[in-house]
């Protein structure tokens, strides 16, 4: 048993802002609101308990709850492998020795200032108009018009565009990962006459799959909870093909004030978000190399 | 001689790829600028970007605003609600910070291990509550639900930050401290923080730039007009507007990014130092 000094217990009132923080504004909602998930409950009444109803209602009567949930999963499943490709591939280019890397990774990081901003879902609409912009330029190799927020097939992709274009900050955390790898690897492989894929797939992907794993596990969970772009741009439509999950709590939140259906909804989120990152965590053991065996995780 | 040829074409093409796709990347954001300082009949005629008549009143009339309250009111409440959250966010998560890097207290690691966990924990799932709880303390439609939380280092990804960072400071100048007789508290005022700027920089700019971009909690929590922030007002605005008024909703756009792009271009060093540190350390 480890015997603490006076010393010690100061370190306590340090974080105690945090441990105030966390109880009343995370474990305090975390909690409530999977009590809240089986009870209906509008905001000026309280809440009466109501066993699973909400749930089953989700799963069974709401047409939306799994229009919105596969709209969710396509948007992931389109940005996240998308927005990390653009990334790695940026980052290898840029760690090659040449000049201007850093004005190249400034014009490269720039739209991702700008985050899940009204400003750049507003651009978006106006690029992606049927007379729009892109489309101007598509003409000019004579691609006839596309209506990329009007056809219920393409609307999400082109939302998920918007992401794609912010793949700034996963690129840098790539350079800062690519930086680090010895370069002696590299001059190793080239006396052994590997092949730039040979290079790539037995020293650079398993040298940096740390790296790419944390960017997996947090651009998966930020894209599921994706709000601005499809709200802003589209607000669902056409034919609620860009209408994702988060914009349903939200609806049903702050539009119906349902509030223990929506935080039901809330929790079958939190649950996918978990089943999905456990299973990248379980599979990560047999693609990512950690040099010390995994000793800092 | 056959390589060397070889090799120049290469990095002839990677140069022609990069330029290319550095355009692609900008295209948007001047375009956009330049839409702004275009009569509306010529938005949407050319790719062109250099407008063939410049208009200013874009800036003007979009100022204005649509009904009560200018621009100026949407931005003037935006710098109140996001200056405190800054500076909160900064100082708690310094001093928690420092608590979870330098000192030995019970339950460390489980604390620790907690403090992380909720870096993964969804928004979303902790949104209603906090809605409904705000609401009894009495703070919806005011900057409360922004202001207060920071001050409680609710942040776990700037503690984090800040961790790694304190981690990797040499303990020396510290530990002579203590020597001298000073307590932890002035350790942390004279010796700590001053070590610590570039890190306080880079959280302060992430901070800011992510409470001005934020939508999702101002459209929840603000209600009436008076008190908009840019991203609500610019919202109400592109509904509200006459579809033949684009200049000045571009005008807006342009003006709501500007001082996201100032910070950005005055502090690229903590920016790319700021997400390399937390990003790879973990």
């Amino acid at each position: 048993m480890k015997r603490y000094k006076r010393k010690d217990y100061i370190g306590l009132l340090y974080i105690s802002p945090w441990i105030i923080g966390f109880l009343l504004f995370k474990l305090y909602p975390f909690i409530m609101s999977f009590i809240y998930s089986f009870t209906e409950y509008s905001i000026t009444g309280t809440p009466a308990f109501s066993g699973l109803s909400n749930y089953i209602y989700a799963f069974t009567k709401d047409r939306l709850f799994w229009t919105s949930f596969f709209n969710t999963l396509l948007y992931v499943v389109m940005t996240v492998p998308m927005k990390l490709a653009f990334a790695l591939i940026v980052a290898m280019i840029l760690n090659m020795k040449i000049k201007g890397v850093n004005i190249f990774r400034t014009i490269y990081y720039l739209p991702s200032i700008f985050g899940g901003s009204v400003a750049v879902s507003v651009l978006w609409r106006f690029l992606f108009m049927k007379d729009g912009i892109v489309n101007k330029f598509l003409s000019i190799f004579n691609i006839g018009s596309v209506d990329w927020l009007g056809s219920p097939d393409i609307a999400l992709f082109t939302v998920s565009l918007l992401a794609v274009w912010q793949f700034g900050s996963s690129m840098v955390i790539f350079l800062a990962g690519l930086k680090q790898i010895p370069n002696e690897l590299y001059e190793a492989a080239l006396v052994d006459g590997a092949s730039r894929a040979r290079r790539f797939f037995s020293i650079t992907l398993p040298m940096l799959s740390p790296v790419l794993f944390f960017n997996l596990v947090m651009q998966t969970i930020n894209a599921f909870q994706e709000f601005t772009g499809p709200f802003v741009i589209t607000a669902g439509g056409p034919m609620n093909s860009t209408y994702l999950y988060s914009m349903l709590i939200y609806d049903n939140a702050f539009k119906y004030f349902r509030m223990g259906y929506s935080s039901a909804l809330s929790w079958v989120q939190f649950l996918l978000i978990m089943v999905v990152t456990i299973i990248i965590f379980k599979t990560s053991s047999s693609w990512t190399y950690y040099e010390d065996g995994g000793q800092s995780i | 001689m056959n390589d060397l040829k070889k090799i120049n074409v290469s990095i002839i093409f990677t140069y022609i790829f990069l330029i290319a796709f550095a355009l692609l990347m900008v295209y948007p954001l001047l375009w956009v600028v330049s839409a702004s300082f275009k009569p509306n009949e010529d938005i949407f005629k050319s790719l062109n970007l250099i407008p063939s008549r410049v208009v200013t009143d874009s800036y003007i009339n979009g100022w204005k605003g649509t009904g009560q309250y200018t621009f100026g009111r949407f931005f003037l409440n935006t710098f109140i609600m996001v200056v405190p959250t800054v500076i909160f966010t900064v100082v708690s998560s310094t001093v928690v910070a420092y608590g979870f890097a330098r000192f030995n207290f019970p339950f460390k690691k489980v604390l620790f291990a907690l403090m992380i966990s909720t870096l993964m924990l969804p928004d979303s799932v902790i949104l209603i509550p906090r809605y409904i709880l705000f609401n009894r303390f009495g703070w919806l439609d005011s900057y409360k639900p922004f202001i207060i939380p920071a001050l409680l280092a609710t942040a776990p990804f700037f503690v984090f930050m800040m961790v790694q960072f304190l981690r990797g400071l040499p303990k020396e100048l510290e530990e002579s401290a203590v020597i001298d007789g000073c307590n932890s508290f002035q350790i942390l005022l004279r010796i700590t923080i001053p070590l610590c700027i570039p890190a306080i920089i880079s959280m302060a700019i992430f901070q800011f730039i992510w409470t001005w971009n934020d939508f999702l909690n101002t459209l929840i929590y603000i209600n009436s007009v008076s008190k908009y922030t840019v991203s609500l007002g610019l919202r109400m605005s592109i509904d509200a507007t006459s579809v033949v008024n684009w200049n000045q909703i571009m005008a807006m756009t342009v003006i709501s990014m500007l001082p996201c792009i100032v910070i950005f271009f005055s502090a690229q060093k903590y920016f790319v130092e700021g997400i390399a540190t937390t990003g790879l350390k973990g």
